[in-house]
């Protein structure tokens, strides 16, 4: 039951920082809206793992960690190496 | 002391969902990308902090708990390396952050003032 409650609270997170991910004005709030629904993933399935009673999950959950800085790190050089996109981007 | 064990885990894991809206209603809500990077890093230190240590109370001295501090410890490694590479991108990129006043005189601390990237 507390997990259960836990998991609720972290789903309602991911939905907001989804939103933030659609909505984002620039390319970095996406880059980073992404990274934090990657922690948030993490989150949910070391949750659903003691939800469920089976603590395989917490394995997978420790892939993701891994794959999220990974993943990150890569977005973003090839965003540095490409042209500056900046949408609202003031002025020098 | 079952008990006792169930209810402080209980408030930690409430605790935990509760920093967790509280750092994605601070992403929803802040004017700017960088003020944005400080409330998302409320969800990996915090959220997640409060999250590991009261499933780290439910499960024991065993393996999972083990398991869960890895992952603790990755976050907490591995989130200021993202979070620091993509101020330092947004920057680089031109993005500015928002000032009420400026103080810098247009001087980014970190970046040459001859060399415009």
């Amino acid at each position: 039951m507390m997990f259960f409650a836990a998991t609720i609270a972290v789903l309602v997170s991911l939905g907001l920082a989804l939103v933030r991910a659609l909505l984002g004005p620039t390319l970095f709030d996406r880059v980073l809206a992404g990274n934090t629904i990657g922690t948030l993933a993490v989150l949910t399935l070391a949750l659903i793992g003691f939800v469920t009673g089976r603590p395989e999950f917490l394995d997978i959950a420790i892939l993701y960690t891994l794959l999220n800085l990974i993943g990150t790190i890569a977005v973003l050089r090839y965003f540095k190496l490409s042209e500056p996109v900046v949408p609202a981007a003031p002025e020098e | 002391m079952e008990q006792i064990i169930d209810i402080v885990s209980w408030v930690f894991l409430i605790a935990g969902g509760l920093f967790c809206v509280i750092g994605t209603v601070g992403m929803m809500r802040m004017p700017d990308m960088f003020t944005r990077l400080h409330a998302a890093s409320i969800v990996d230190t915090l959220g997640m902090g409060f999250l590991i240590v009261g499933m780290v109370l439910q499960a024991g001295f065993t393996l999972v708990a083990a398991k869960l501090i890895i992952i603790a410890a990755l976050i907490l490694l591995t989130s200021p390396v993202a979070t620091h590479a993509l101020a330092q991108a947004a920057l680089h990129a031109g993005l500015r952050p928002k000032l009420d006043h400026d103080e810098t005189g247009g001087h980014i601390a970190g970046e040459d003032a001859s060399s415009n990237s």
